[in-house]
């Protein structure tokens, strides 16, 4: 009865592990101390001019896709395309037309927080994000 | 003792149902909501323009020849960013000419006059009473409006187009490509289309909701009248009544809401 415990190829076993390990958490190495900038959404002086939103800076963050899905429902389906916020201010309910006016800035407002969380909305396969530029 | 027992797990019961359909509730507004908070309002602009079931009486006396069409083919193809494709395989077309033949196949065509032989017919999506394609949409991406618009919703649509199957006009195109390549100018006004959904006339939604009429109405000089096919009065009855018109293929049964005065 052999009761010793041996670990045959004991050498290979432990370079491959320790080689795996590396590669595992290479990642996170590779990363290490460059965790990207939280980022700035810059406002456009007509933005600044306006100073409000179609709705509460405080909450805009987390639900302008919310409102743009109703936004789009609206429009789309219920044949109604003015927004009025709880102070009574009215906006036309568009995209392009209304969001994009006041963050005409779209890399530097909308492109650098979405990089950032890494969500890549698909609407501007179809609406203009370059207004101005179409224009001309 | 007993009777309290029993109004316990009746009370029980009954604020389980509660617990249950609060999520529930709140299920149903996230999905079906359209995510406003308190005060906030969507309205509809005083100028839109109304109707119960919005129709089109084409008077085709006024068209001599294709050139009387095209300009209401083209401001319409323009405004609403309409490709125009080189391959006839991956044509889009919301509103295009016909031979009569085509247009009426199921119409009396053996001894046509020689000036409706000639003639090319204008259409577009005949924004069906009955509409098919609204039957076939598995993800409601096309629907009827309460005006009487069939619509598209491309933000639903899969692409699957079962619709274009359903559709007896040939009304309905498929973006084979990326669109964006083949519009001339790009109209900033109105989203383009993508590869993938299929599109169709929309009768100028976005037009008719600031109280403009449709664009080819407005280019035809009088050509076309538009108008609410449910009001006695309104100027699309007034036509039918003292006009004979016809629609194109009626034993369908989808009814048709464009007329056509030959
Ligand atoms: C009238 C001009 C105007 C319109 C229209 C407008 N915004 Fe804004 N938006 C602003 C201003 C100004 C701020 C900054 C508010 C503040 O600092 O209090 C802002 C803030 C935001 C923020 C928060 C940014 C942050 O740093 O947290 C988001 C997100 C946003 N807007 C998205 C949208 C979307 C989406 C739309 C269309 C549905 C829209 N905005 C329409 C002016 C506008
Ligand atoms: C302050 C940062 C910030 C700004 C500014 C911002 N967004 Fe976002 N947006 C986000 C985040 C974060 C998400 C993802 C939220 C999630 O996945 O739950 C998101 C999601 C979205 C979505 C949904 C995407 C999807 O695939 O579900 C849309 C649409 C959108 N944003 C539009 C816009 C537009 C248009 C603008 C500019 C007018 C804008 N956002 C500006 C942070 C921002
Ligand atoms: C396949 C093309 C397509 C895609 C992709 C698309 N849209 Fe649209 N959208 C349209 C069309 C066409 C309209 C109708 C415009 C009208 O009637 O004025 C529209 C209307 C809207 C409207 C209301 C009117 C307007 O001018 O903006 C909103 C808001 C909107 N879409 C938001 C979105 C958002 C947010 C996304 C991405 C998550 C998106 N859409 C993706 C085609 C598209």
């Amino acid at each position: 009865m052999n009761n010793t415990k041996t670990l045959y190829d004991g050498g290979k076993v432990i370079t491959g592990l320790v080689i795996f390990v590396i590669l595992v958490t290479l990642p996170f190495w590779y990363n290490h101390g460059k965790a990207a900038p939280e980022p700035q959404p810059q406002l456009t002086a007509k933005a600044k001019a306006e100073k409000a939103c179609v709705r509460p800076k405080s909450i805009m963050k987390a639900t302008h896709m919310q409102i743009l899905n109703g936004w789009r429902n609206n429009v789309v389906r219920n044949a109604r395309r003015i927004w009025e916020t709880a102070d009574g201010k009215r906006f036309n309910m568009s995209l392009s037309k209304t969001c994009l006016d006041c963050h005409s800035n779209k890399e530097k407002f909308c492109d650098t927080c979405h990089n950032y969380a890494a969500v890549a909305p698909y609407c501007w396969d179809c609406h203009i994000d370059k207004v101005k530029e179409a224009k001309e | 003792m007993k009777r309290s027992r029993r109004s316990f797990l009746q009370l029980a019961g009954v604020s389980a149902l509660g617990l249950g359909l609060k999520p529930a509730a709140g299920l149903f507004a996230a999905s079906g909501g359209h995510g406003r908070a308190p005060g906030e309002k969507v309205l509809k602009s005083e100028k839109a323009l109304k109707a119960k079931q919005w129709a089109m009486v084409i008077d085709t006396r006024k068209f001599e020849s294709a050139e009387d069409l095209e300009p209401l083919i083209e401001v319409c193809h323009k405004i609403h960013n309409v490709p125009s494709m080189k391959d006839k395989r991956h044509e889009i077309k919301w509103i295009w000419e016909e031979e009569f033949e085509h247009a009426f196949p199921t119409q009396e065509l053996r001894f046509l006059p020689e000036r409706i032989a000639q003639l090319p017919f204008l259409t577009l999506c005949n924004h069906c009473e009955h509409p098919p394609c609204v039957r076939a949409c598995p993800t409601k991406a096309t629907f009827k409006r309460e005006d009487g618009i069939v619509l598209m919703d491309f933000h639903r649509c899969i692409g699957c187009r079962f619709c274009m199957a359903a559709c007896p006009y040939g009304s309905r195109s498929f973006n084979f490509r990326d669109p964006r390549p083949f519009i001339e100018e790009i109209n900033p006004d109105y989203p383009t289309r993508m590869k993938g959904v299929v599109e169709k006339c929309n009768f100028c939604a976005e037009r008719l909701a600031v109280g403009r009429m449709p664009a080819c109405v407005e280019a035809s000089n009088g050509a076309i009248t538009f108008g609410d096919l449910e009001d006695p009065e309104s100027e699309v009855r007034a036509l039918l009544r003292e006009n004979y018109t016809i629609r194109r293929k009626q034993a369908l049964g989808t009814g048709p809401a464009i007329y056509y005065i030959v």
